[in-house]
């Protein structure tokens, strides 16, 4: 093996251990949601890429109004799915599109865009 | 001491573009004279302003908003759901011809960079020309390719690195620009290169048309994925636009359909929509439903009946008032329920899901896997450059869009389609379950049967005018309240009995009605009231009565002046269509049972006469869902059809349960599919189109899972030491805008679903 080779092949093995990391079990936003004072749980998310907050904690029982700013024309983005919800809904480019629920049971929730790529979870407590 | 109440007003901020703009505006009106409160949501992009309405206006806080920076939007007043509908409409046009644009972009120069690039294939040519020089016009005719036609790929892959979420257009960007960093170090500073033995080439043809494909592939995808929702769309459109409301004076107006309160009297002419739900009030005139019910035949609708908006009147005219407006109306629900199901996911995603979760990273691991082994196992003098294509073309082939389209499409264009034939799929789960049905249980009552008592036969005593008969005893019975005297009524109307008066009119309860009918007694009940007021049944009207029981029937006598002259059949009559909808359930290799709470003679004729071998008579209402579950014990997959609230039971407890006529709430609450024909015909539809959705839906990741799992061997170069076979990364991009496009088209063919 010559010295490009062994560069290469630290360099190639560094990449990958760092993007399983990255990817898989690197730390992620949480937000827990705002009360207001009618009791409707208030959350704004941005979608630009991917969800920020990611990781969304509500209480069980009560309404939850999610907000979401879709900051980006990119397509991947242009649907939101909650299935457990049974929510599909369109995300216009540059607004806000706000969804309501109400989560009656405990746990956790995935929403995803409408491929399944770009995922944020809903933890229902 | 100020005596002016505060207002409040809610402006929509423009101009934001992150939490600290939020806080400046907020700042700009607090700081405003009047203004008691400003609470600024960046995401919702509003603002809610409290203030002193003496001192501040919308104006001013206008003015705090603008000097901030911002801009303030007027909010059109009363924007209507179809208006917002159209902006987002529009907003998707005008995001496509950008899409379309840049994909021409990419297409124009990829045309004059193939060619440029192919000069180095004659040596002859290639001498002549000063390859420095070429590469550097390849670079300045590949930057806008890059720069613009590309550019979304790059600002997503980045975006989403940043969430730590990939997506294809991060393994786009990562592969394309791997391909473009590659060929600007070739070019400017080729010295490296031919230094350590290497050819300085460049890659320029590869990223102008992989972008070029990729961006054809989602040409494609964008113009298809439109058609997926078009049932839906032509669903909303048939709503009328406005109504012709009669206002209290008698004067008629026409409205905005936004306008139309409860309450309000609304005028049908002939040939135009019935605006929203109501009751009808004066007029008649059949009116075609098969927008809500798929039902072809137009139904006959007079005073007292429920109209639904959307639906067409024919050739009558008629008034109704309205009972139901906006989200409540029929239409509405239909819209919500199918959209709801669009939202729910399939359990055969699953896999799907999981995959999709780890896909992008994985294949990003795979890419430096294959780059790392090329780079040690290739000669020396290539092993770069190999290592560089191979990189890139695992890297484009592996395109997870089939896979995120295959089910989801699929599903998108089936409940729209379901929705034209009067098939209400709750959820995609519901549609998966009715695919794997094997027995279907029938409540007899109401799904087999109309589920009101009519008249099957009519025999009167040799000698009397049976239509003189029928007119007697039609006058008695439009008297009574009973369901089988509205049976007997309805049959005299049929049959255009004249109408005659009738006076002296008693019931006898449990037995029938008596009245006078031109100065006649007339005697109509079972044979307890003819027994009691003395009238002796002849013979000849004997034998019929025996056999009309025997068919299970209910028998009515009639007795006109001391004398029996008829007798009439009644019974709960099977519906035209069930028998040939039983005969396709059967033909599918699905078993049909009949379940009811009448008597096991009635159950057998019934049953007979549908081509039914197995039944279950004498049911308690409660018992319902025990029988479903006796089956489902057998090993079956039970689809249980219902009509009432008494199935709601057992249309929970079976696998799938069909709530047939949109009868009750309850019902359909309860059931994975609602039919709006009340027929069983609706039940062959429902099934047929969830058995080939569910194909169709094999198919699509059947494809989406072969095409990812061969193609990414294959780029690898696995095939390389045994054949000699690379993948180019220009035929990885071209098979891979291919294979979303294929999964969409597939999930298109669904479009052209028919019934039976």
């Amino acid at each position: 093996m010559d010295t490009a080779e062994i560069f290469v092949t630290l360099g190639g093995l560094g990449l990958a251990a760092f993007v399983i990391w990255y990817f898989f079990f690197s730390a992620r936003q949480t937000a827990a949601a705002a009360s207001t004072a009618g009791g409707v749980q208030q959350v704004a998310i941005t979608v630009k890429g991917g969800y920020s907050p990611e990781v969304i904690e509500v209480e069980r029982g009560q309404p939850v109004q999610l907000s979401f700013y879709r900051a980006e024309e990119n397509s991947c983005s242009e649907e939101l799915l909650l299935p457990d919800f049974s929510i599909r809904r369109e995300l216009p480019a540059f607004r806000t599109t706000l969804i309501e629920l109400l989560p009656q049971r405990a746990g956790e929730f995935e929403f995803t865009c409408g491929m399944g790529m770009l995922r944020g979870r809903l933890i229902v407590k | 001491m100020n005596t002016v109440a505060p207002e409040t007003t809610t402006l929509d901020i423009e101009g934001m573009t992150c939490a600290s703009c939020a806080a400046f505006v907020e700042k700009s009106l607090t700081r405003t004279p009047g203004v008691q409160s400003a609470l600024v949501n960046y995401a919702t992009e509003k603002a809610t302003v409290q203030y002193l309405p003496d001192q501040a206006s919308p104006t001013t806080l206008k003015e705090a908003v603008v000097k901030a920076g911002y801009g303030v939007v007027e909010r059109a007043p009363d924007t209507s759901a179809a208006d917002r509908q159209a902006a987002l409409d529009e907003q998707k046009a005008r995001t496509y011809q950008q899409l379309k644009r840049r994909f021409w972009v990419a297409v124009g120069l990829a045309v004059v960079i193939m060619p440029l690039s192919m000069l180095m294939l004659w040596p002859a040519l290639l001498q002549r020309v000063n390859m420095q020089g070429l590469n550097y016009i390849l670079l300045l005719l590949t930057l806008p390719v890059l720069l613009y036609s590309g550019r979304e790929f790059y600002v997503s892959a980045w975006n989403g690195l940043r969430h730590r979420a990939a997506n294809m257009d991060t393994l786009i960007a990562v592969g394309t620009g791997a391909a473009f960093a590659y060929s600007l170090a070739a070019t400017v500073v080729p010295g490296f290169f031919t230094s350590r033995g290497l050819m300085p080439e460049v890659y320029y043809d590869t990223t102008a048309t992989i972008i070029a494909l990729i961006l054809l592939g989602k040409v494609l995808e964008q113009r298809a994925k439109t058609q997926t929702s078009a049932a839906m769309k032509s669903l909303l459109g048939l709503q009328a636009k406005t109504a012709r409301v009669v206002r209290p004076g008698g004067q008629e107006i026409d409205v905005p359909l936004e306008q139309v309160q409860l309450n309000d009297v609304v005028v049908v002419r002939p040939g135009e929509k019935v605006a929203t739900d109501g009751v009808l009030l004066e007029g008649a005139s059949a009116v075609d439903e098969a927008m809500l019910t798929g039902e072809s035949l137009p139904v006959e609708k007079k005073p007292g009946d429920a109209v639904f908006g959307a639906t067409l009147n024919t050739t009558g005219s008629f008034r109704f008032r309205v009972t139901k407006v906006g989200a409540d109306t029929m239409l509405a629900q239909i819209v919500k329920l199918v959209e709801d199901a669009q939202g729910s996911r399939a359990p055969i995603q699953r896999l799907a899901d999981k995959v999709s979760a780890i896909f992008v990273p994985t294949v990003v691991v795979i890419a430096l896997l294959t780059f790392v082994l090329w780079f040690d196992l290739a000669p020396v003098e290539s092993r770069l450059p190999l290592a560089l294509v191979n990189f890139v073309a695992v890297l484009i082939i592996a395109c997870p869009c089939a896979l995120g389209l295959a089910t989801p499409t699929a599903i998108m264009v089936s409940t729209g389609k379901g929705a034209e034939h009067g098939v209400l799929i709750r959820s995609a789960e519901a549609l998966e379950k009715a695919y794997r049905v094997d027995t279907v249980l029938l409540d007899k009552t109401g799904t087999i049967t109309r589920g009101e008592p009519a008249v099957t036969d009519f025999i009167v005593a040799p000698g009397q005018d049976a239509r003189r008969v029928l007119q007697l005893v039609a006058a008695v019975e439009r008297q009574s309240e009973h369901p089988l005297a509205a049976a007997v009524v309805r049959y005299a109307e049929a049959q255009d009995a004249a109408a005659l008066p009738a006076t002296s009119f008693r019931a006898v309860a449990g037995h029938g009605a008596a009245a006078t009918v031109e100065s006649q007694v007339v005697l109509i009940g079972n044979r307890r009231l003819l027994q009691e007021e003395g009238v002796v049944l002849p013979p000849e009207l004997e034998t019929p009565a025996a056999e009309l029981l025997s068919q299970a029937q209910t028998v009515l006598y009639v007795a006109v002046a001391g004398r029996a002259v008829g007798v009439l059949g009644v019974a709960d009559t099977v519906r035209n269509t069930s028998a040939a909808a039983i005969r396709q359930l059967q033909q599918q290799g699905i078993e049909v049972v009949m379940m009811t709470g009448d008597n096991p003679q009635t159950a057998a004729a019934v049953a007979a006469q549908v081509g039914i071998t197995r039944y279950f008579a004498e049911v308690l209402p409660p018992d319902k869902a025990a029988k479903v579950q006796e089956l489902q014990a057998e090993g079956r997959t039970v689809a249980m059809v219902g009509d009432g609230i008494n199935d709601a039971p057992a249309l929970a407890r079976a696998d799938i349960g069909l709530a047939i006529g949109a009868g009750t709430d309850v019902a359909m609450e309860a059931a994975g599919i609602t039919l709006m024909r009340s027929d069983l015909q609706g039940v062959v539809t429902a099934i047929a189109l969830s058995r080939q959705t569910i194909r169709v839906i094999r198919q699509n990741l059947f494809f989406a899972f072969i095409y990812n799992s061969l193609g990414i061997p294959v780029a690898a170069g696995l095939l390389y030491p045994v054949f000699g076979w690379l993948l180019s990364p220009m035929l990885a991009a071209g098979a891979m805008a291919l294979s979303s496009v294929s999964v969409l088209t597939n999930s298109l063919r669904l479009r052209s679903f028919r019934a039976n």
